[in-house]
C-alpha cells in the first residue's frame, strides 16, 4: 500500500514537470496468464544443468534459478546469491544464497545444492569451459559456497547466471540416475525458480504455474505462463496479431520483423540479446587451397558489399558485425577494418597473391548453403559477388543440419555461412572457433583450420585476467588481428526479435532474453 | 477351410513386409551423413568432442552397422520400439500422445472432402457445360494443385487475422476454463482451418471421381427406364443413379488409407496440430531414427491392417473373389 501511493505520487511528479505527456509508469499488476512461443521448438529437457539451447532456456530459466541475473548495461545483479565476494587473488569466489528460498517440493536451497549443481553441470553441460577451473566446492554453512578455482576465471560471472547455472535440488538428482537422461528432467520438476512446471506436452506446449513459495516477496506477478509450440513462423505471427500469443522471442525472419513492426498492438525490439550473441558470418577453410593466402581471403571481404546484405537482405533489421564478439558486449570493439566493397581493391590483392584473372576467370571455390534455414538467399549473393572479380563459386546445398555439420565438422569445404553464438563471455562461446587446439572438431569448432600463436596467447591471457580494462585491451587486439587476417568475414549480428502486445509489461530484459526469469513480467488491463 | 488358410498367407505376407520397411528405412538413415549427435548439439548450441561422443555411445551410435541393427529389429520382435534419442522418452507413448489428434484430423478432413466432394460432383454432373460445372471444376483443381501451406496461410490470414473467427495454431485453448462442451466446441474451432486445408486436397479426386461416375451412371439404361416411368429429376439422381454411381468413391476411400500421414505433415506443421505429422516431421530434421522407424511402423501397420480389412471384406462379400490369393 505504502508503495503504491509513492508510486503514484512520483508518477503525478513526473506527470505535472512533463506538461500534459502521458508518461506514468505503470504499476505492475499480480495475476493472469501470459501466453509465449517456446523458441526453438520442443525443447528436448527442461533442465539447464545438463542441456544448453534457446528451447530448452526459457522454461528452464523459469524453473530453474542461478546465483546470478544480468541488467541491460551488462552488470550482475542478485538473484539466487543476494552478495558474492572475488578474492583478491581471483582464486575463491564466495556465494551468499538468499536464507528463505526453496526448491519447488518446499526443501530449503543450501550450499549443498549449489555444490552437488556445479559438479553435474561440469560433467554433462556441453560447455565445459564455463566451470572447467573450479576445483572444488566448499560449503562452509547452509547458506554460503565457495568456489575454488585453480586459475582466475572471470568468465565464471557470466557462467552463473541465465541458462547456465541451474541450481537443481541433490535430493532428486543426486540419487545415482544418469542426471541427463533423469526421469524428473521432464516430469514432476523441481525446481528453484518462481515458476513451477503444470504439464510439458512435446509438440504442444509446457505450462507453468507461479510458485507460491517464492523467496522474493510478492513475486512473480504472472500466474501462469503457457509457453506453446508453434513451428510455423507465418503462423507464429499472425498468432501474435490477432492476441493468441502474447509473446515471441528469438525472431528473426526480416519480413515478418518489418511486418510486425507496422502493428500498433505490437512492440518489436531488438534489445536483450547481446548474452546470447549470435553472429551471421562467412566462414572460409584456411587449410587448402587459395584460401590459404591471407590476401585472396581479404580480397573476397572487399568483394562482398554488406550494405547489400544488411539493407536489401536483411531489410535494415541487422546490425552490422565486424568481429566475432557481439555489437551489444562491452567487450566488442568496432574499430577494426570494415572492408566496405571496393573491387580494385580485391582485384588488385588477388593479382598480388598470384591468381591472374585468365579468360575472365581466377580460381574455383565451392561454398555450402547451412543446413538450417535462412542463408540461400546470402550464399547466391556471394556467388554473385565474387564472379565480379573472377572467382567461380559453386553452391552446394544440404538436405539438413547433419549433412551440413559433417562438412563443416570434417572441414570440407572453402566457404559457408554460419551463424555462431558468445554465450556471453568470449571464453564460453568465443574462443572456440578461434583457439588452435580446437581445430576441426565437429561444427561449431575452429573449423576454419585458423591458427595464430599471438591470437591463442591473447585468449589464454584474457581468460584468467581479472582486471577488466587490461581483458578489454587482450580482446580488442584479438579482434583486430582476426578482422586483419579473415579467417572469419564477419556480417551482422542475427536480427534475433523479442516482438510483444502492448499488454506486457516488463518483458525480458537483461541480456539473456527469454532465457531469463520472467518473475517480473506482468500483464496489463 | 480356403478362406483362413489366404489370410495367414496374407497376415505372413504382412508381417515380411514390415520387416523389409524397418530394414529399408533404417539402412537409409544409416547411409545418410550425421546422426542425431549432430543434431542434438544443435539444440545444445555446439557441444565439444567429449560430449558428441558421449551422445553417441549412449545411444550405441558408435555400434557397427549390423549390431545397431541387430539389436533394434529384436526390440522390434518383442515390440518395442525403443527410446527417441532426441526426446528422452519411449516411442510408443510419444506415438500414442500423437495418434489421436492425427486421425481426428484426418478421418474428418476424409469425411469433409468425401460429402463435399460427392456433392460437387453430383451438382456438376447434371449440367456437364453449365457455369457451376465450371466453377467445381475451378475450385477442386485449385485446392488440388495449391501448396498445402498456402492454403493454409491463406486460410489464416482470411479468417484468424483479417477476420477473427477461428484461431490460429494449436488443438485447444489451455487457458480456456470450462466443462465438456465448452472444450469439444473449442476443438472443433481449432479443427475447422485445417480440415478445409487437409480435405482440400482430397476434394477434387472425390469430386471429379463422383463426377464421371454419375455422369456414366447418368446415361445408362436403367436411369432412362426410370425417368420413362415417370420419377422426377431428383428421384432419379438421388436414389437411383447416386447409390450406384458411389462404389468407386467408396473404394477410393479405402485407397486413402495410406495418405493419413503424408497428407497431415504439412498441413500439422502450418496449423500447429500436435499430431504424428509433426512429429514425423521434427524427427527427421532431427534424425531421430528410432522416432522415424516408430512412426513407419505404425502407418505401415495401419495401411497393412486397411488393406488386409477391405480384401477380408471383399471376399466375405464378393463370392467370385474366394479362394483366390
Amino acid at each position: 500500500m505504502k508503495l503504491r501511493t509513492k508510486n503514484l505520487l512520483a508518477a503525478s511528479l513526473i506527470a505535472a514537470f512533463s506538461a500534459g505527456a502521458a508518461v506514468a509508469q505503470d504499476t505492475p499488476k499480480a495475476g493472469g496468464t501470459l501466453v509465449v512461443s517456446l523458441p526453438g521448438g520442443t525443447p528436448r529437457v527442461l533442465n539447464p544443468a545438463v542441456q544448453s539451447g534457446t528451447a530448452t532456456g526459457m522454461p528452464g530459466t523459469q524453473l530453474f534459478a542461478s546465483p546470478l541475473r544480468y541488467d541491460d548495461d551488462w552488470t550482475p545483479q542478485p538473484y539466487l546469491a543476494k552478495s558474492w565476494e572475488v578474492s583478491d587473488d581471483g582464486l575463491k569466489v564466495t556465494l551468499y544464497l538468499q536464507e528463505n528460498a526453496t526448491f519447488h517440493d518446499g526443501t530449503p536451497i543450501t550450499s549443498e545444492d549449489v555444490a552437488f549443481s556445479v559438479d553435474v553441470i561440469k560433467q554433462y553441460h556441453p560447455f565445459k569451459s564455463m566451470f572447467a577451473p573450479v576445483e572444488s566446492v566448499d560449503t562452509p554453512d547452509e547458506h554460503t559456497a565457495v568456489l575454488n578455482l585453480t586459475t582466475p576465471h572471470p568468465a565464471l560471472m557470466l557462467a552463473m547466471s541465465g541458462q547456465l547455472m541451474a541450481i537443481i535440488p541433490k535430493h532428486i538428482y543426486g540419487d545415482g540416475q544418469d542426471p541427463k537422461n533423469h526421469p524428473r528432467n521432464n516430469e514432476n520438476v523441481v525446481g528453484s525458480g518462481p515458476f513451477k512446471l503444470v504439464e510439458f506436452k512435446p509438440g504442444e506446449h509446457v505450462i507453468l504455474e507461479r510458485y507460491e513459495g517464492y523467496w522474493e516477496e510478492g513475486l512473480p506477478y504472472l500466474d501462469r505462463i503457457v509457453a506453446r509450440i508453434i513451428n510455423d513462423s507465418s503462423a507464429r505471427a499472425i498468432a501474435l496479431q490477432n492476441g493468441e500469443i502474447h509473446m515471441a522471442t528469438f525472431e528473426s525472419e526480416p519480413t515478418i520483423i518489418n511486418r510486425l513492426k507496422s502493428d500498433a498492438e505490437l512492440t518489436v525490439t531488438k534489445e536483450g540479446y547481446g548474452g546470447i550473441g549470435a553472429i551471421d558470418w562467412l566462414a572460409m577453410n584456411t587449410t587448402h587451397g587459395p584460401l590459404q593466402e591471407v590476401k585472396v581471403r581479404q580480397a573476397i571481404a572487399y568483394a562482398i558489399d554488406k550494405n547489400f546484405i544488411l539493407k536489401a537482405l536483411m531489410r535494415g533489421t541487422a546490425d552490422e558485425a565486424r568481429t566475432g564478439i557481439h555489437p551489444d558486449s562491452p567487450l566488442y570493439t568496432p574499430d577494426v577494418e570494415a572492408y566496405d566493397l571496393d573491387l580494385d581493391k580485391a582485384n588488385a590483392l588477388l593479382d598480388e597473391a598470384g591468381y591472374p584473372l585468365e579468360n575472365g576467370k581466377r580460381f574455383d571455390l565451392n561454398i555450402e548453403v547451412p543446413g538450417f534455414p535462412g542463408y540461400k538467399a546470402q550464399t547466391e549473393y556471394v556467388k554473385a559477388a565474387l564472379s565480379k572479380v573472377g572467382i567461380n563459386v559453386t553452391v552446394r546445398a544440404h538436405p539438413d543440419f547433419p549433412s551440413w555439420a559433417q562438412v563443416m565438422g570434417n572441414m570440407d569445404f572453402d566457404l559457408s555461412f554460419d551463424s555462431v553464438y558468445n554465450w556471453g563471455d568470449p571464453v564460453i562461446g568465443v574462443n572456440r572457433t578461434y583457439l588452435s587446439s580446437n581445430i576441426g572438431k565437429g561444427v561449431w569448432s575452429n573449423t576454419q583450420g585458423y591458427a595464430n600463436e599471438r591470437v591463442d596467447e591473447i585468449l589464454a591471457q584474457a581468460a584468467t585476467e581479472m582486471d577488466s580494462e587490461k581483458r578489454k585491451a587482450l580482446y580488442a587486439e584479438f579482434q583486430e588481428i582476426v578482422a586483419e587476417e579473415v579467417p572469419i568475414y564477419y556480417i551482422n549480428a542475427v536480427p534475433q526479435h523479442t516482438i510483444y502486445s502492448n499488454k506486457v509489461g516488463n518483458p525480458p530484459q537483461g541480456i539473456w532474453a527469454s532465457s531469463s526469469p520472467m518473475d517480473r513480467i506482468y500483464l496489463k488491463d | 477351410m480356403n478362406a483362413l488358410r489366404v489370410t495367414t498367407t496374407r497376415i505372413f505376407y504382412a508381417v515380411l513386409l514390415l520387416l523389409a520397411v524397418l530394414v529399408l528405412n533404417f539402412t537409409m538413415m544409416h547411409l545418410a551423413p550425421g546422426d542425431v549427435a549432430d543434431t542434438i548439439a544443435q539444440s545444445m548450441g555446439g557441444a565439444d568432442e567429449e560430449t558428441m561422443a558421449q551422445i553417441r555411445a549412449d545411444y550405441g551410435l558408435d555400434k557397427p552397422f549390423i549390431v545397431q541393427l541387430g539389436s533394434y529389429l529384436g526390440r522390434v520382435i518383442r515390440f518395442d520400439l525403443g527410446y527417441s534419442f532426441y526426446y528422452n522418452q519411449p516411442v510408443t507413448s510419444l506415438i500414442l500422445q500423437r495418434l489421436p489428434a492425427t486421425l481426428l484430423l484426418v478421418f474428418t478432413a476424409q469425411l469433409f472432402a468425401m460429402i463435399v466432394g460427392v456433392v460437387l460432383g453430383v451438382i456438376s454432373a447434371r449440367r456437364p457445360n453449365g457455369i457451376l460445372s465450371h466453377f467445381v471444376t475451378f475450385i477442386s483443381l485449385f485446392g488440388y494443385s495449391a501448396p498445402v501451406f498456402w492454403t493454409g496461410i491463406l486460410l489464416l490470414i482470411a479468417f484468424s487475422l483479417k477476420i477473427q473467427w477461428f484461431p490460429v495454431a494449436g488443438m485447444r485453448d489451455v487457458t480456456l476454463e470450462g466443462g465438456f462442451w465448452v472444450q469439444t466446441l473449442d476443438i472443433i474451432r481449432h479443427m475447422v482451418l485445417p480440415t478445409i486445408t487437409l480435405g482440400s486436397i482430397f476434394l477434387a479426386l472425390y469430386s471429379r471421381l463422383s463426377r464421371a461416375s454419375m455422369m456414366e451412371t447418368l446415361g445408362s439404361d436403367y436411369v432412362r427406364t426410370a425417368k420413362a416411368k415417370g420419377l422426377t429429376e431428383r428421384e432419379v439422381v438421388y436414389k437411383h443413379a447416386l447409390k450406384n454411381a458411389l462404389s468407386p468413391v467408396i473404394t477410393l476411400a479405402g485407397l486413402q488409407f495410406s495418405a493419413v500421414i503424408s497428407g497431415a505433415v504439412l498441413v500439422e506443421t502450418v496449423f500447429a496440430w500436435p499430431g504424428l505429422g509433426t512429429l514425423a516431421f521434427q524427427s527427421i530434421l532431427a534424425r531421430d531414427t528410432p522416432t522415424i522407424l516408430g512412426i513407419l511402423f505404425f502407418s505401415a501397420l495401419m495401411v497393412i491392417v486397411g488393406n488386409l480389412l477391405t480384401d477380408f471384406v471383399l471376399r466375405l462379400v464378393d463370392p467370385r473373389l474366394k479362394g483366390r490369393a
